[in-house]
């Protein structure tokens, strides 16, 4: 199958001028497949959220060539790289950053509303389609405060996947949850993976949950293992 | 379901502290400029209606006699003269009918007419006033000074031997409608009249000193033959009378004096009344925008780690730059709609507590459509100008740093 994602020779410094400049990634080449699954894993300051901040296209590498959906994507301005991150990107936060202004269905809407603007009947449907595949369908018209951690974290978890992106990206997503949970919150991972055929990269500490990945990328000093 | 409104109006409401904060100024201030315009323009056309309800807008009199050099001084030499000015004692308006009719043409000149006036005495039962001897043509007069709402007593009438006079005076002489007086000019003629109204003119001293007859009496009376002195004139738009004044001069050669030169002090307090009154409305103004952005520029750094996930998930700039402009622009336009209430409102117990003597209002507060909606326009401008850094502060928001906050 086709490659979802290709970085080649992707290097990232920050500093310059006055202050020393320091390398965070040293260089890196990987490939995500179609539909795969993979953990991202590695000691902090090993360069995992520069990595994925690259990857995210929230932040432009220094040198290197990344290319997302067969498209090159780096060297883009801000727009461009806007319009690729609503189309082909999903995010799932650490925290999951749900906005308390709005119900669990308008936050799943949100990625749609955000990138078109307004919100189709069909994007309702896909949107409640979703929260009832993750056991929310109740629960559609509550703010994320009167929902519980894992519901909150679930609600997150299908917001990534409403616009059909191509790369699912989460950022330690069972980080702040009890063991049980996060293990619940990963095997539903897994799971829209094989039904949605996402592709999904996940940073993770927890070595028991990266076993579960079938690909591990290890990141040590800026540079994969 | 609009990105830009749904998300400006939810976080409106949601940041429902905030949002009351800076309604409550964005009404205060309203409120404040509503008041201030309608109280200053409502005072502003009440002193002016009152103050030229006996005056004519535009006064045509003959232009001064100036001395004119009988041999003019050589060329290079110096000519020493002490010249004293004449006296205009004889200076009247002949050949008047063709001018009058030449100023009743003019555009915007809604009425005019030829005046005869000179100094006199009145006399009745041994008491002698001086008063100034007014002669009109009732008709054309009225077109230029109202007099129904003067009328104290009797009828509005000015036939042969008729007289219309002030309150004052017709207290002064012991004079009702129908009573008779007799009428003497400076130069000794006279001529006995019948009373046939007593007028308020607003003022006591013309009451005391205006009489009104008919023009050929006073002519007669005065000695000009078939002259006039002034021709008056009135125009429909009050505040262009200097240009009118201008045009009519140029156009009959007479000196034309409009109501704000002849009402110079006036003017001149209308004026600086109506510039403080506009500094106090502009710095409302600006206070108003430095609320508005000020609670904004708290509410983006408040929102920033929300901000970078929208702008995470594939949100515009320009969208974001979008809610927060349109939240300055709701808050404008409601804080408007509050205060043009509560402006009204307070604008209105104002001229239900200020009652003259009579227990009337002191002066009508002018109320009218085009200040709410202009107020509402600018308020909207205003909301949305202040809103622009704020805005552009939350739409260059580097994702990365929002969400690590």
């Amino acid at each position: 199958m086709a490659d979802v994602l290709l970085l080649q020779a992707v290097r990232k410094s920050y500093g310059g001028g006055a202050s020393p400049r320091v390398e965070v990634l040293h260089g890196i080449d990987m490939a995500l497949e179609e539909g795969s699954f993979a953990a991202l894993i590695g000691p902090s300051g090993s360069g995992k959220s520069t990595l994925l901040n690259i990857i995210g296209l929230l932040e432009p590498p220094t040198a290197g060539e990344l290319h997302l959906a067969g498209k090159l994507a780096s060297g883009l301005d801000d727009a461009a790289r806007t319009t690729l991150r609503n189309r082909y990107l999903g995010f799932i936060f650490q925290f999951h950053h749900l906005l308390p202004a709005f119900s669990a269905e308008e936050n799943v809407l949100m990625p749609m509303l955000a990138g078109v603007g307004r919100i189709s009947r069909a994007d309702r449907e896909r949107a409640r389609m979703l929260l009832q595949r993750v056991g929310l369908a109740e629960h559609a018209h509550k703010r994320p405060l009167q929902l519980s951690g894992g519901q909150q974290q679930r609600v997150a978890i299908v917001r990534a996947l409403m616009n059909r992106p191509r790369l699912v990206l989460a950022d330690e997503p069972t980080g702040n949850l009890d063991t049980q949970t996060a293990a619940e919150v990963f095997a539903l991972l897994h799971e829209l993976n094989r039904e949605e055929g996402t592709t999904f990269l996940i940073v993770t500490h927890d070595p028991r949950l990266a076993a579960t990945c079938p690909r591990q990328l290890k990141l040590l000093d800026g540079r994969l293992l | 379901m609009n990105f830009v409104w749904t998300v400006a109006w939810r976080l409106l409401r949601e940041g429902r502290f905030q949002s009351a904060l800076i309604l409550g100024g964005v009404c205060i201030g309203v409120a404040v400029v509503v008041y201030i315009t309608a109280i200053v323009n409502g005072l502003q056309a009440t002193i002016v209606e009152r103050t030229l309800s006996s005056q004519a807008h535009v006064v045509l009199r003959p232009a001064d006699r100036l001395n004119q050099p009988v041999m003019p001084a050589a060329k290079g030499a110096i000519a020493l003269a002490d010249v004293r000015k004449r006296t205009q004692r004889e200076n009247t308006i002949a050949n008047w009918a063709r001018l009058l009719q030449l100023v009743k043409a003019t555009p915007t000149v809604t009425g005019a007419a030829a005046m005869a006036s000179g100094p006199g005495v009145a006399q009745q039962g041994g008491v002698r006033k001086s008063v100034t001897l007014m002669g009109v043509n009732l008709a054309d007069y009225r077109q230029v000074v109202r007099l129904d709402n003067k009328l104290v007593s009797g009828q509005l009438q000015l036939g042969s031997g008729q007289v219309l006079i002030g309150k004052e005076l017709a207290a002064d002489l012991g004079l009702t409608p129908g009573s008779r007086l007799r009428l003497q000019s400076a130069s000794g003629a006279q001529d006995s009249v019948q009373v046939s109204a007593v007028l308020d003119f607003g003022i006591k001293d013309l009451n005391r000193r205006w009489v009104l007859l008919p023009l050929r009496s006073a002519q007669n009376l005065l000695g000009y033959r078939l002259d006039i002195t002034e021709i008056y004139v009135r125009t429909s738009r009050l505040y262009e009378a200097e240009t009118l004044a201008a045009n009519l001069s140029a156009a009959t050669g007479l000196t034309a004096d409009s109501w704000q030169s002849s009402n110079g002090q006036l003017v001149t307090a209308l004026k600086s009344q109506r510039a403080s009154s506009l500094m106090i409305r502009v710095f409302v103004t600006f206070a108003v925008a430095l609320s508005i952005a000020s609670v904004l520029v708290v509410s983006v750094v408040q929102r920033q780690r929300e901000i970078g996930i929208l702008r995470a998930m594939g949100t515009p700039a320009a969208r974001i730059l979008g809610v927060f402009l349109l939240q300055g622009g709701i808050v404008g336009l409601l804080g408007s709609l509050l205060g043009s209430l509560l402006g009204a409102g307070m604008a209105v117990g104002f001229s239900r507590i200020a009652h003259t003597e009579d227990g009337s209002p002191l002066f009508p507060v002018a109320l009218d459509s085009e200040l709410f909606v202009s107020t509402a326009l600018i308020a909207f401008a205003v909301g949305v100008l202040a809103a622009l850094l704020p805005a552009l502060r939350a739409a260059r928001l580097d994702p990365v740093e929002a969400i690590r906050g």
